[in-house]
């Protein structure tokens, strides 16, 4: 029974890295790698609460997380290489035609 | 088993709806296209119904001469129309004559057969059957309709041969027989109301039939509005009657009467109060004073149709509705009195009219708004016999004069004024046989039919215990002036010189026999029509109130009581004085229109004010225009502009306009940056975390 409180903090300190990056940078591919901090930061919460608890539950939800980044990042980057073709600029304040 | 017949009586309504269906799917599937490919052609040759294509406006809306007709090759459903619209009718006929004769063959007191067909309307504690009701009255009803209905439905094949919409004309005049019959046949209030709108209905579309011509529309729309008004009372007088009575069968209403006044709960106040509202509906159906306007620009539609429902049937409904409902009226003095008087003032003030007009059908449009006035008297003044015997007997002479004017006007080409008439007697003998019987009847000449009839009204509206002295003087005198008038259409129409135009003279022919024969039998009827009514006093023995005493058994009796006073001697002298007044007025036109022409005009210049007052028929459509019909006109127009384009719109464009400033606000926040979108989820992902921490 070990005490998650410092894994749980390295979570915080990881989401908070990637919330501020995809907030505030303008690169599209850094914000989906933002993202993938999110994301990876969740995943280090469920392991550590689950390790804690001894429920393998929190470690296959990390699975299944991972298998979902794998697919976002696959879609993500398609999308991403599509507007660089068609706009060639990756900027995201360029990318606002979706609106009124 | 002669009673046997009874149980077919559904028939009588039912034979006149079958020849609306099956006209009406001959106007549909054969007429309709056959017009509609006309006029896409342009065919200007056959304008029948369209007034911008003759000589006059009236001209191409009437029949047209035999040498136009002959080009009109008639397609076979025509053939077709022309035997199912009359005989359908005819048969209607044959079994009311049967089943009144059974009717007949039952002991008096046993006079009344109700024949229930299914249940019709029920909610809660109200209940309508779909049923029709046999008795003494709707006989004589049945009879007129169908018997008089037959005839001008012959007359009509003849008179519209050529029309185009020919399949359309009958479908509306079975439909308006079928719902007359409904009227006159239904056993309780709510069903005569349907018969009553049904009715209601075909006038309005009879009268439109030239809708292309915009004062036949307008008259239509006059028509209908105007027995709006009528209906409404009518409506509420039904609506009063179920909340007294529980019921609106006519043989449960009549039969609580007597316990119901006893009881108290049917006071005289409730008794008038059902009586006027009956009354109003009367007075907008059967064009009394103040709704009357409506009848004589009815004389826009074709004749055989101001001959059936402008004449003969359909304004007599209200005549017949205050006669079924005589033992509701003897309860009411007040209503009563007021029929009466409304009778007689409308008797005389129509017939003043009449003496002006020169128009053919107005002349007789204002003669049958006094007729009507007359069978009001007698039913205000309590006799109610009298009342449907000048219903019957003004069915048979005034459906004669208004088919004999029709004649008039087919052999004329269309032409109605009288000022271009005269001396038609030599080429329309049977037309002026006839016609001039009619007047003869209608003049109250001993041994007609309308000398029976309109002398026992002005009997009775002075000898009743209902009647006055007054009302007599205005009957007589209305009968004075009737005979006038209609001695002056008759010698202007008929008689002196040719005024006619060289090219109308030119095809003026006798009607052929589709149109004669009715006006010969109509003929018979109007003399022999009152023989069934000879009253008592004259050696007959007046079998028409006899056959009527179960339904008016009330009625008998306050006519009774007046009648103590009364002896045959006076009766005999009332009778001499009213044949000499009528005689008068004969002479009078005799004088006026045959000796000294001159004098007419003559009499005219000296009293233009009059004259002109008269002629222009007392200003009332034009006092009516001004008071009423502008008021709602305009009030509509600001209902229209200030409330509805103002206030309605103001309110539904105001939310609008409100929800399209926010929307204008609003759609700044979306930027198209997905970075702000992303701020703002984090944004509330925070307040949402805040708010679920620190709650």
């Amino acid at each position: 029974m070990m005490d998650p409180s410092a894994y749980l903090l390295l979570s915080g300190i990881l989401f908070g890295i990637g919330v501020v990056g995809v907030v505030v940078r303008k690169n599209v591919l850094i914000i989906l790698m933002s993202v993938e901090i999110m994301l990876n930061a969740v995943n280090v919460a469920f392991i550590a609460v689950g390790s804690h608890l001894g429920d393998v539950t929190g470690s296959v939800f990390a699975f299944m997380v991972m298998t979902v980044a794998a697919a976002e990042a696959a879609v993500g980057l398609a999308i991403l290489i599509a507007i660089f073709r068609l706009k060639e600029t990756i900027d995201i304040t360029e990318l606002s035609v979706l609106k009124w | 088993m002669v009673d046997g017949i009874l149980n077919y009586l559904w028939l009588v309504p039912a034979l006149p709806l079958l020849g609306v269906i099956v006209n009406s799917a001959i106007a549909l599937f054969a007429e309709r296209p056959l017009l509609l490919a006309e006029e896409d052609h342009g065919d200007p040759g056959h304008g029948a119904g369209d007034p911008s294509h003759g000589p006059s406006a009236r001209g191409t809306s009437a029949p047209m001469g035999e040498g136009h007709g002959a080009s009109h090759a008639a397609p076979a459903y025509r053939k077709l129309v022309a035997f199912v619209g009359p005989a359908v009718v005819g048969a209607s006929f044959v079994v009311s004559l049967l089943a009144v004769l059974a009717l007949a063959a039952r002991p008096a007191h046993d006079r009344l057969f109700v024949q229930v067909l299914f249940p019709w309307i029920q909610a809660g504690t109200f209940s309508a059957p779909a049923a029709f009701q046999l008795d003494p009255l709707s006989s004589v009803m049945i009879l007129v309709v169908t018997g008089v209905g037959f005839l001008i439905h012959v007359y009509s094949v003849g008179y519209m041969s050529h029309e185009k919409a020919f399949a359309r004309y009958f479908v509306y005049l079975n439909l308006f027989t079928f719902a007359m019959l409904l009227l006159v046949l239904g056993s309780n209030f709510l069903l005569m109301f349907v018969g009553w709108e049904g009715v209601g209905l075909c006038s309005y579309l009879l009268i439109g039939y030239w809708y292309e011509k915009k004062s036949a529309a307008d008259a239509g729309k006059k028509a209908f509005i105007v027995n709006r008004v009528g209906d409404f009372g009518f409506l509420v007088a039904v609506f009063l009657i179920f909340w007294t009575f529980g019921t609106v069968e006519y043989t449960e209403v009549f039969g609580k009467i007597p316990g119901l006044a006893a009881s108290g709960v049917l006071t005289t106040g409730i008794a008038t109060a059902i009586t006027l509202l009956l009354f109003v509906g009367a007075i907008g159906k059967s064009a009394q004073i103040p709704l009357y306007v409506w009848l004589p620009d009815a004389m826009e539609g074709p004749t055989p149709v101001s001959a059936l429902i402008h004449a003969a049937t359909m304004v007599t409904a209200g005549v017949y509705m205050v006669a079924r409902t005589n033992a509701l009226y003897l309860l009411a003095p007040t209503s009563m009195a007021v029929v009466a008087v409304v009778g007689a003032a409308t008797a005389l003030f129509s017939a003043t009219i009449g003496i002006t007009q020169n128009d053919i059908k107005r002349v007789l449009a204002y003669s049958t708004v006094s007729q009507l006035g007359y069978m009001f008297l007698a039913c205000g003044v309590g006799a109610f016999t009298a009342g449907i015997f000048h219903l019957m007997t003004h069915a048979f002479f005034k459906a004669l004069l208004f088919l004999g004017s029709g004649s008039v006007i087919h052999a004329l080409s269309g032409e109605q004024d009288m000022r271009k008439m005269g001396s038609l007697r030599k080429h329309l003998p049977i037309t002026f046989t006839t016609m001039f019987i009619a007047t003869l009847a209608i003049s109250g000449i001993p041994g007609l039919s309308g000398f029976f009839s309109k002398d026992e009204i002005l009997w009775k509206s002075f000898s009743s215990g209902h009647g006055h002295v007054g009302l007599w003087l205005v009957g007589t005198a209305a009968a004075g002036i009737t005979a006038f008038y209609m001695f002056r259409l008759v010698f202007l129409t008929f008689f002196g010189d040719s005024r006619m135009e060289p090219e109308v003279e030119k095809h003026v022919h006798e009607s052929p026999y589709s149109m004669t024969v009715p006006l010969m039998l109509l003929a018979v009827l109007s003399v022999a029509g009152g023989w069934i009514g000879i009253p008592h006093v004259l050696g007959g023995h007046n079998y028409f109130e006899a056959w009527l005493a179960p339904v008016f058994a009330h009625g008998a009796e306050g006519a009774a009581q007046g009648g103590a006073h009364a002896s045959a001697a006076l009766e005999v002298l009332l009778m001499a004085g009213s044949v000499g007044v009528a005689l008068c007025g004969i002479g009078l036109a005799w004088y006026l229109y045959r000796v000294r022409t001159e004098k007419p005009k003559e009499i005219a210049d000296r009293v233009p004010g009059l004259y002109d007052l008269v002629l222009n028929k007392y200003y009332v459509d034009e006092i009516y225009d001004v008071a009423i019909v502008r008021k709602i006109v305009n009030g509509s127009i600001w209902l229209w502009e200030a409330f509805d384009d103002v206030f309605i719109d103001g309110i539904v464009n105001g939310i609008a306009a409100l929800v399209k400033g926010a929307g204008e606000w609003t759609r700044r926040l979306q930027t198209g940056v997905v970075g702000n979108y992303a701020f703002s989820l984090l944004l509330g992902a925070v307040i949402l975390v805040g708010f679920l921490l620190w709650s």
